[in-house]
């Protein structure tokens, strides 16, 4: 039970008057408030960490709307996409603040994200009971991850092109299927026309409606187990006398207006980079995309966006592109397994050992290295740097079953800490 | 593309280019005491004049291969404080108006006819190569009759544009050294200096000057928005700062009694 009843019905009683009472009447504003807001309670031990969910919320806020703007002048067509990108950026009045918004906000909402991620991975927050809540979470990072993929192919510039294309192939090393799959997504031979107008509608449409629904189901779910915290304590445990959690505070007003200080901040630091250094030193926004597409002319090197090239640098790092395409797959996925790999008694990285946060610290250098390194050339020595520092990426998680169990523990808290 | 190695090497070499930009910029092309590869433009988009310079420049020496096809004459009037006298009776193409975009009137299948392949248009050249990199390119044309357009270039080898600028610059010829090859076998040719062999119109320091204009007008013709954009940023980072110093008073408000 989220809420309980009894306050339930006396929220129900008190707002009966006047035209809030009306509509209450017929669409339980208030009581959605009460239950989800002002009578939802949080862990009051809430750290730095946990600014990235609501942050993460702003960041789609802020995509939805510089793209809602963008489509009213963005034209998707080989032909015509490229000069309208450069139409909004020279003659719709503002048009380069919207465009840097959207194409920062994409960069930034991919950093929120994994910071937001990685908060669960120091406390635990995967584990029971909020399994599902993960598991929908990391549905919305791989449609995030389509989101990014098919709006880099929009602006039509060279990196657009070839980074479609080898994206698209990927899906051409599944057996038996794989060259009718790329045809079929393709719409053509090649990375063309029927594709950047396939790629525009699901990238304004159809992956925006899905994650609106996910980060919905996310948000109940979350709302239904309540938040985990620093201490990876169930505050539900400890209840006072009308049953609100001892150690849990109102989401609002205490949450809200903190979180407010995390959106100012957030929002300082996307202006100094939209207004600064939209391309963030060829990072958010390419040389070669700035040269339209051009089939008979490959970038070199072909590189994704900061965000992917973990994946990539796995993905380059085994000969054989049919494993690297599955290893790069299984990179992705295993994050889904967390929930049921992870057989600590307890959540936080607090009271576990030594063992657990020296995978952890191993896994955070390699996921760093990795990003550094899909970004370099396809060559020696970084291939096998790719190859060394992909060891303790995957024992990470497939190792977990067992050092997790044999990991020494410290006692838990009965009631949440303060850390500062 | 090697983007963060990039980045973190051009910071690192940025002071060693400082102290050794003071000889260089004088006789570069004489004694190259910097390699050619490691030039910065330098240049300043907000440097108005220097902008309308780069303007004249382009509108004379540029146009007649190249286009500015996402560029009207009247908004590079507006940016750069250009008057409509000067844009009508100096700027405007023959048979343009000063609404239109600054296209060449060279035919595109034409020249490419001429020189292999048509000149690109240079709306975004700043912005997918570098504003250095267009520096290099402009100030490294040898003579080299082997070709056919009777120069090479070392920044862009091979390139299809011929040395156009050489009336104002001159004709310098490329010396090489040699320098023993380390897989044991014939000594290879590599570029050490410039040789001035015919002087231009223009001394050396005025064509530097004349070549970092018209990157400079490059520059901000690739994101014309980018002097508007800084000034504006700095008022809406101001806003920001302010904004989240109140938000954090509210939140210390609200949170003085949680415990």
């Amino acid at each position: 039970m989220a809420y309980d009843t009894a306050s339930r019905t006396g929220q129900r009683r008190a707002v009966r008057s006047g035209l809030w009472g009306w509509i209450n009447e017929r669409l339980p504003v208030d009581v959605f408030w009460r239950s989800q807001l002002s009578e939802y309670y949080a862990p009051k031990n809430f750290n730095f960490w946990y600014f990235f969910g609501s942050l993460a919320l702003v960041a789609l806020v802020l995509q939805l709307i510089t793209g809602i703007f963008l489509t009213m002048f963005y034209k998707a067509g080989a032909a015509t996409a490229f000069d309208s990108v450069e139409f909004i950026m020279r003659e719709v009045q503002y048009g380069w603040l919207i465009r840097y918004l959207h194409s920062t906000g994409a960069s930034a909402f991919f950093l929120v994200v994994y910071l937001h991620m990685y908060r669960a991975l120091l406390y635990g927050s995967y584990k029971a009971p909020r399994e599902l809540l993960w598991l929908f979470g990391m549905i919305i990072y791989l449609a995030l991850m389509a989101e990014a993929f098919l709006g880099y192919v929009l602006p039509w510039g060279n990196m657009s092109f070839w980074a479609a294309t080898v994206i698209v192939n990927l899906f051409g090393t599944i057996p038996g299927i794989g060259p009718g799959l790329v045809e079929w997504i393709r719409g053509d031979y090649g990375i063309a026309d029927a594709t950047l107008n396939r790629f525009f509608s699901l990238h304004v449409a159809a992956v925006p409606l899905v994650l609106l629904l996910l980060v919905a189901l996310h948000l109940v779910a979350l709302h239904e187990v309540g938040s985990n915290n620093p201490d990876g304590i169930e505050i539900k445990e400890k209840k006072d006398l009308r049953g609100r959690p001892l150690d849990g505070i109102p989401f609002h007003p205490y949450y809200t207006v903190k979180d407010i200080v995390g959106v100012c901040v957030f929002l300082t630091l996307l202006a100094i980079v939209v207004f600064f250094v939209p391309t963030f030193g060829d990072l958010f926004l390419e040389k070669a995309n700035f040269e339209p597409a051009n089939p008979l002319s490959t970038p070199d090197p072909i590189s994704p966006s900061w965000y992917f090239t973990p994946y990539y640098a796995i993905l380059r790092a085994v000969p054989d592109q049919r494993i690297g395409a599955l290893l790069m797959l299984i990179a992705v996925m295993s994050f889904f397994f967390l929930p049921w790999l992870d057989r600590s008694p307890v959540k936080s990285m607090r009271y576990r050992g030594w063992i657990s946060r020296t995978f952890l610290g191993l896994f955070t250098i390699s996921f760093v290295a990795l990003m550094w390194l899909g970004m370099q050339p396809a060559q020696e020595p970084y291939v096998s740097m790719a190859r060394i520092f992909a060891i303790p990426y995957f024992a990470f998680f497939w190792l977990m079953p067992f050092y997790s169990r044999i990991d020494s523990v410290k006692p838990v808290p009965e009631r949440v800490t303060f850390h500062g | 593309m090697a983007k963060i190695a990039a980045l973190v090497l051009s910071l690192l070499s940025a002071p060693m280019l400082l102290v050794a930009a003071e000889p260089a910029a004088s006789d570069a092309e004489a004694s190259a005491p910097v390699p050619w590869a490691t030039w910065r433009a330098g240049n300043e988009v907000a440097d108005t004049a220097s902008l309308q310079r780069g303007a004249r420049n382009f509108l004379n020496y540029c146009i007649g291969c190249h286009s500015l096809k996402y560029m009207r004459y009247q908004r590079m009037a507006d940016d750069l404080d250009i008057p409509g006298s000067v844009l009508n009776a100096n700027l405007l193409a023959p048979g343009s108006t000063n609404l239109d975009y600054i296209l060449t009137s060279m035919p595109a299948a034409d020249a490419a006819n001429w020189f292999g392949k048509t000149p690109p248009d240079l709306s975004l050249i700043a912005r997918s190569r570098s504003p250095d990199y267009l520096y290099r390119f402009l100030k490294t044309f040898y003579s080299d009759p082997s070709r056919s357009t009777r120069s090479d270039n070392l920044a862009y080898p091979t390139t299809a544009m011929p040395a156009v600028l050489s009336e104002l610059e001159g004709v310098k010829a490329a010396v090489y050294r040699d320098v023993n090859s380390t897989a044991g076998g014939a000594p290879e040719k590599v570029f050490d200096h410039f040789e001035s062999i015919a002087p231009g119109a223009l001394t050396p320091e005025q064509f530097d000057g004349f070549v970092r204009d018209t990157v400079n007008f490059l520059d901000y013709v690739g994101d014309p928005a980018q002097v508007e954009r800084r000034s504006i940023g700095l008022w809406v980072v101001l806003f920001l700062l302010l904004l989240s110093a109140f938000a954090l008073a509210l939140k210390k408000e609200y949170w003085k009694d949680v415990h």
